[in-house]
């Protein structure tokens, strides 16, 4: 398992791996935010934290379809499937290590994002917390939308459309812990709603992909 | 530990393409599969490597003990031909690489990126991965597929390295690798009216 | 005699064949009576005007959207349990019926809030939930489409509809959190037992309801055996070409 973490972030960290690249969307598409609604710095504050979440979102989905689309090509997985380790192990790995490239970068990018946005100083440790709670959900459904596609001939848009409404409530529950924390409110409520859809997420979705995964091998 | 498939009926898409196929294999031998283009070696090596279910029959012997080479080799790209090797090395429990390296020649080759490799390299490469996964059954779909007679030859020492500590061997080629070792053509074996019962789509004739 | 003898298509083709048009009738019969007494023969609502109307299109489609899911995610569940294509197939072709109707649902929820509520959509948790809904069934239909082998795109959508289902209750209870809405009270407390809506209201929308449970039942029955014949139509090709 720590074998398959190290190839995956190896791979990852290497030239034409992707590393970087969530995180550059993230920066995009927040700059791009006060071009749409103005530049306002009231306005900015108050949909910081809802842009900072969707960027967030958007930035995990964008590198979804080469989580598993790759080893799927090059016959990994198939050999994967025959090894030791149980698919489940596996894929929780590969959605790990996605969180590792990917989540945990925009987790920590956030802030520096939440300032361009006038982010509320209250704002900030909740903005972090609720991503850091949330980002690790995003990672594991997003793998188990890449298993169900992985078999499909240009399934990214497909991906995308099966995985954003399972994002819906970790994005609800995150937002809405970042907003609070943003306006002075008490963020408890929402952050344990999150942490729980997190932690079920993290226990159960590996067996759905793993099963996916495995019909679509077949 | 012998494997033994015995009765076996495998689909391809949902569609019967082989049934009542029987064979073992002891420990030490190996059994070449010869059949024309579409036959249906491919999806048989799949179902005994596990990957696939078969419609039915029985497979023993298979449990954590198949080492599968398919078409495409598992290789990444951006990673050293050892980091390749001692990735697969480490999935399966194992450390040692440096056997594997030398059957198939790849010492030189150590630091080269998985990319740039040759065909016949990578190829090389994908069979090398074999010798360290530490399982006893090798099944081989077209192993030889683009390398050179020298490659083939390498090939045919480490198969024969292989039995000779006990391993077993399933291959499925066209060309004569001089091994001793009993052929197995499926062409007989191509699912009839008889044989082809458990179809997906059975139900619905 | 089981219940399962009807999971073979033969049989079920049968069965459907001839109960089909006894289910259509009804159907047609419950809807017309329904929506012809709904409409013209109840008085208009004090406070609602003639508005209340729609309410004898939208409670039986909003009804019948919910239900679609679940009778989907039913034969989901017995697809991966107990491998009957049938069930597969009536979970493919309910899909669209249940699309049709949360779409329905949302369109006739939309003219009936501009002059109640003056707006043709809020984010309310109702409007929001069926919305997400309809989402799950796009991207439910969308994979059927998109996985070639038949039987692969079965398992793979039995999975999706099962997960689906969680975080769909998920999303509903998060929409809920995430905020208090305009939307009235059901109209149809099942779990109290009791009713919002007097007598002159109730009993056109009763048949209404049952008009589109028919309704449904008759398109699913139809649909699954189009599923079927299709299935089988290929299932013979594809004999017929291997034994050349």
């Amino acid at each position: 398992m720590i074998a398959l973490l190290r190839r995956d972030l190896m791979l990852a960290f290497r030239a034409g791996g992707g590393f970087g690249l969530g995180l550059a969307f993230f920066l995009i598409v927040t700059v791009l935010v006060p071009f749409s609604v103005g530049p306002q710095s009231e306005l900015l504050s108050t949909i910081a934290p809802g842009v900072l979440w969707l960027g967030a979102l958007l930035a995990c989905l964008l590198s979804l379809d080469r989580l598993l689309a790759l080893d799927f090509e090059d016959g990994t997985l198939d050999l994967l499937a025959t090894a030791p380790l149980p698919l489940e192990a596996a894929l929780s790995v590969k959605a790990l290590s996605h969180w590792l490239t990917t989540g945990l970068p925009l987790v920590l990018a956030a802030p520096v994002l939440g300032l361009m946005l006038n982010l509320a100083p209250s704002g900030f440790m909740w903005l972090i917390a609720s991503l850091a709670l949330g980002t690790p959900a995003l990672s594991v459904i997003g793998t188990f939308g890449a298993a169900l596609t992985v078999g499909i001939k240009r399934g990214g848009l497909l991906m995308s459309l099966l995985v954003l409404p399972l994002y819906v409530p970790t994005l609800i529950f995150g937002a809405e812990a970042a907003r609070r924390g943003a306006m002075g409110l008490d963020p408890g409520t929402p952050l344990t709603l999150l942490a729980g859809i997190t932690l079920g997420t993290i226990a159960l979705m590996p067996f759905a992909s793993a099963a996916v995964l495995r019909m679509t091998l077949r | 530990m012998t494997l033994s498939i015995q009765n076996l009926a495998v689909a391809r898409g949902g569609v019967p393409v082989l049934g009542n196929v029987s064979f073992a294999i002891a420990p030490g031998q190996a059994l070449i599969l010869r059949g024309p283009n579409g036959a249906g070696k491919t999806t048989l090596l799949r179902t005994i490597a596990g990957l696939q279910k078969p419609l039915s029959g029985v497979i023993e012997g298979a449990d954590e003990t198949i080492a599968y080479a398919g078409h495409a080799d598992g290789l990444k790209a951006m990673l050293s031909v050892a980091e390749n090797l001692q990735f697969w090395a480490q999935v399966f429990g194992h450390s040692d690489i440096e056997a594997a390296l030398a059957a198939y020649q790849l010492g030189p080759l150590i630091d080269r990126l998985a990319g740039t490799l040759s065909a016949g390299q990578k190829r090389r490469l994908g069979l090398a991965r074999l010798m360290v996964t530490g399982r006893r059954v090798w099944v081989l779909d077209e192993p030889t597929v683009s390398l050179d007679a020298d490659a083939v030859a390498m090939f045919a020492a480490a198969v024969t390295a292989h039995l000779g500590a006990g391993g077993m061997a399933l291959i499925a080629t066209h060309i004569d690798l001089g091994l001793n070792a009993q052929t197995f053509d499926i062409t007989p074996y191509r699912a009839t009216a008889d044989t082809r019962s458990g179809a997906s789509d059975e139900a619905f004739l | 005699m089981s219940l399962w003898e009807y999971a073979n298509p033969v049989k079920f083709l049968g069965l459907s064949a001839r109960v089909q048009p006894y289910l259509w009738a009804a159907a047609a019969i419950c809807v017309v009576v329904g929506l012809t007494w709904g409409f013209f023969a109840t008085p208009d609502d004090y406070r609602q005007g003639s508005t209340v109307k729609i309410i004898y299109l939208h409670v039986p489609a909003a009804l019948m959207a919910i239900n679609a899911w679940f009778m989907m995610l039913v034969t989901s569940l017995i697809w991966l349990i107990r491998r009957h294509h049938v069930s597969a197939l009536a979970a493919k072709a309910a899909a669209p019926v249940g699309l049709t109707m949360t779409l329905i649902a949302l369109v006739t929820g939309a003219i009936w809030g501009q002059p109640m509520w003056g707006t043709w959509w809020a984010w309310d948790p109702r409007l929001t939930s069926f919305l997400i809904l309809f989402l799950f069934y796009l991207g439910y239909i969308a994979l059927w489409e998109a996985v070639e082998d038949p039987d692969t795109a079965a398992d793979l959508t039995s999975v999706l509809c099962l997960v689906g289902s969680v975080f769909a209750i998920l999303s509903r209870y998060a929409v809920n959190f995430w905020n208090q809405g305009l939307h009235q009270g059901t109209s149809v407390p099942v779990a109290t037992g009791g009713r919002t809506v007097a007598d002159v209201f109730w009993y056109p929308l009763l048949i209404s309801m049952v008009g589109f449970g028919l309704l449904f039942l008759s398109l699913v029955l139809y649909r699954t055996g189009t599923e079927i014949r299709l299935r089988r139509t290929r299932a013979l090709l594809a004999r017929s070409r291997k034994d050349v």
